[in-house]
């Protein structure tokens, strides 16, 4: 199998560090100088966390075609998880919040392993019917949280927890699971999740143990949404287990679909464009109106799907995003 | 697509142009779910505020200014309801926010408003826990227009000692609810500090639907009435077996009874039993029967509870912005805690130290058809 120079996209000189390094720096200077307020700074961030938490979805559906409808049950295990560990340990300072951190994407990692084995097994619409009936046993746990740990307050929501999430954290966290993704996908393990994607049989018979290959991208996925649980616990500082019903995995599921399935970079473009899109039609609209947000964003995505039915960036990639050879 | 682009360009300039208003106003915002589950709550909620400013601003304005609402949707989601009140806050500029409806949404926006330092007047969420930290601090930008469960407990127990010279009472109450689990103690203290006994203290769980037992247990102690203290689907089942097994007595309840489904569930049993509301529409006091007759001038149809409280928030609000000649948030937190005895629709208020008011309470009565206005009380 082909070897790939997969690790230095963050090599001196490589476009996606000036870019990040670009936009990173115009967006402190923004929030230094008061230009972006808390409330646009707060939307950014959830930009960043919509994306991360996508990223994950686009590597189990996107790359390896699992259908998930579960993403968003992981998403909150993270965010569970993570707000629990700084609200019990709160004394640890600044080593707190990353410690609350991994613990929220090892807590998704190890559940998505657990029941990623069984149910693995099913293919498309069956495996999104498991998928969604594990996020709403998760739901139901969730509501039923403080029978076991109180302050995990049940339907009414967890309170109190720590705003340490801010846009810096958000925006290393992000490139992170670019460089992740990225790396992944640009491997020999990229490579079968590809082929297991179009034929699962086909990839078995050339030697790929599909088994393993689907399970670790699961859980990998996961862990991604394990930590952008854990960064969004700790932006909103309030939990409610209605944040990690269905009805999310779908708006994540949408995002996959809308950049474009299997595009790193349409992930976080649709994913940026989405959070913006829900907020901006907010400031837009008149007050007599706001009822109408519901109407336009819905329209936007049907056009948006017969204009571009391929996604924003159809499968394909920003070139500084790959490998040298696969640059054109 | 280019095309596109320019159209939905255009139309965003153009209704940010229309937005724009005169200088000379008092922003206030409301947040209320407009969409999804609950978007009828929302929408008697804002009916209500929006007639309230809008009597205010054909008075003439407060000092002088006129009021413009800044509405935003939160879809009965509380990120939805943080992002909603932030934009309010950095973006619009409001002085002050109205909302939200549910708990849920008005928790989150709790918190930005606190921090912010903007006063906030939430018209529906009884939840205690909205106005007052978890180590039982107001947070002092945080009010409230309707009554808390803790409130209406309280006064469920003056109601059975007084009025229904009740002596026992036996209470049921769901043990996974706050809500159920709250007007059972509260109701339990009070009822036993005014001499009360209580006979049976039994709870049960969401998902049960025999109560037999339990009944069984009650009917033997002879209470002179049974609290319930739960939604009206679970109070129905309750009520309807209680007849079956032949525990002939008074049921009495909390805001949750209200809904016209009761009838449909718990059928004829329920008739004679009283609950606690925040207002009934057949109330004679002249407040409550003006109020009615103007709503249903506005929008055609009978005021309910959200749509009264709504009102009441927005006469709290300006009642409040008259003492702020400035119309600064901390001027308007000052002179909101400083309300005595005003009159609103649902009573006349003032607010506690933590922000919660003390008013009138009404009861009502389920009759065989429907519902009976029976007294209005302040505990």
């Amino acid at each position: 199998m082909k070897r790939f120079n997969s690790f230095n996209l963050f090599k001196p000189g490589s476009t996606a560090l000036i870019l990040s390094l670009i936009i990173f720096t115009i967006i402190e200077a923004l929030i230094i100088t008061r230009v972006i307020n808390p409330y646009i700074q707060t939307i950014l961030s959830l930009a960043g966390i919509v994306a991360i938490s996508a990223l994950g979805l686009n590597l189990i559906y996107g790359y390896s075609g699992q259908f998930s409808l579960g993403h968003a049950a992981f998403y909150g295990i993270g965010a569970y998880t993570s707000a629990l560990v700084t609200c019990l340990i709160p004394k640890t300072g600044f080593l707190a919040f990353p410690l609350g951190l991994t613990a929220g994407v090892f807590a998704s990692g190890i559940i998505a392993l657990l029941i990623g084995l069984p149910i693995l097994r099913l293919k498309s619409d069956y495996l999104g019917i498991a998928t969604l009936g594990f996020g709403m046993i998760m739901n139901v746990l969730f509501k039923n949280s403080h029978r076991v740990i109180p302050i995990m307050g049940g339907a009414s929501g967890m309170r109190g927890i720590a705003r340490l999430t801010s846009f810096p954290w958000v925006f290393c966290f992000l490139l992170l699971a670019v460089i992740v993704v990225r790396n992944l996908v640009y491997s020999g393990f990229g490579r079968a999740l590809l082929s297991i994607r179009e034929d699962e049989l086909a990839s078995e018979s050339v030697g790929i143990n599909a088994t393993k290959y689907k399970t670790i991208s699961f859980v990998t996925g996961c862990m991604l949404a394990g930590l952008a649980g854990g960064l969004y616990a700790h932006l909103y500082s309030y939990l409610n287990p209605d944040n990690f019903d269905f009805l999310k995995s779908i708006d994540v599921l949408l995002i996959v679909v809308i950049g474009g399935m299997g595009s790193i970079s349409g992930t976080v473009l649709a994913a940026i464009g989405w959070a913006l899109l829900l907020e901006g039609l907010r400031v837009i609209l008149p007050s007599g109106i706001q009822e109408w947000r519901m109407v336009v964003y819905p329209l936007l995505l049907i056009i948006f799907m017969l204009v571009k039915p391929s996604g924003a960036m159809g499968g394909t990639e920003f070139n500084f995003l790959k490998p040298e050879e696969y640059r054109r | 697509m280019r095309n596109l682009t320019v159209l939905i360009l255009t139309l965003g300039l153009g209704l940010a142009i229309l937005s724009c208003g005169p200088g000379n106003v008092i922003k206030v915002g409301v947040v209320a779910p407009l969409t999804g589950d609950v978007k009828t709550f929302g929408e008697s909620t804002v009916n209500g505020i929006m007639l309230a400013i809008e009597e205010a601003n054909r008075a003439g304005g407060v000092n002088g200014k006129q009021i413009k609402l800044f509405i935003s949707d939160d879809k009965n989601d509380p990120t939805e309801a943080a992002n909603a009140g932030g934009k309010l806050i950095e973006l619009d500029g409001v002085v002050a926010i109205i909302g939200s409806v549910s708990t849920k949404c008005s928790l989150p926006l709790a918190d930005k408003c606190q921090v912010a330092r903007i006063p906030m007047i939430t018209p529906t969420s009884t939840n205690p826990k909205v106005t007052v930290t978890d180590d039982g601090r107001h947070k002092e930008f945080i009010f409230r227009a309707c009554f808390t469960d803790s409130f209406q407990g309280v006064v469920a127990a003056r109601f059975a000692i007084d009025s229904l010279k009740a002596k026992t009472a036996a209470i049921m109450f769901d043990v996974g609810n706050d809500y159920s689990r709250g007007l059972a103690d509260y109701f339990k203290r009070f009822f036993e500090a005014a001499g009360g006994k209580v006979v049976a203290y039994e709870s049960y769980q969401k998902d049960d639907v025999d109560f037999s037992a339990l009944l069984t247990k009650i009917k033997q102690q002879k209470p002179d009435l049974v609290f319930l203290p739960d939604y009206y689907n679970k109070v129905g089942l309750i009520v309807k077996q209680a007849y079956q097994l032949g525990l002939v007595t008074r049921f009495l309840g909390g805001d949750g009874w209200d809904s016209p489904a009761m009838l449909e569930i718990a059928g004829k049993e329920v008739a004679g039993s009283y609950f606690v509301n925040h207002y009934s529409a057949d109330d004679p006091r002249p407040e409550v029967q003006n109020w009615v007759n103007k709503y249903q001038a506005r929008y055609g149809q009978k005021p309910d509870a959200f749509a009264t409280l709504g009102y009441d928030a927005g006469l709290l609000l300006i009642a409040a912005l008259k003492n702020a000649p400035n119309a600064k948030p901390d001027e308007i937190r000052e002179a909101l805690s400083k309300i005595r005895d005003y009159p609103c629709v649902s009573g006349t208020i003032t607010f506690d130290e933590f922000g919660n008011p003390i008013k009138l309470a009404t009861i009502i009565q389920y009759t065989e058809t429907g519902q009976r206005f029976v007294t209005s009380f302040a505990p």
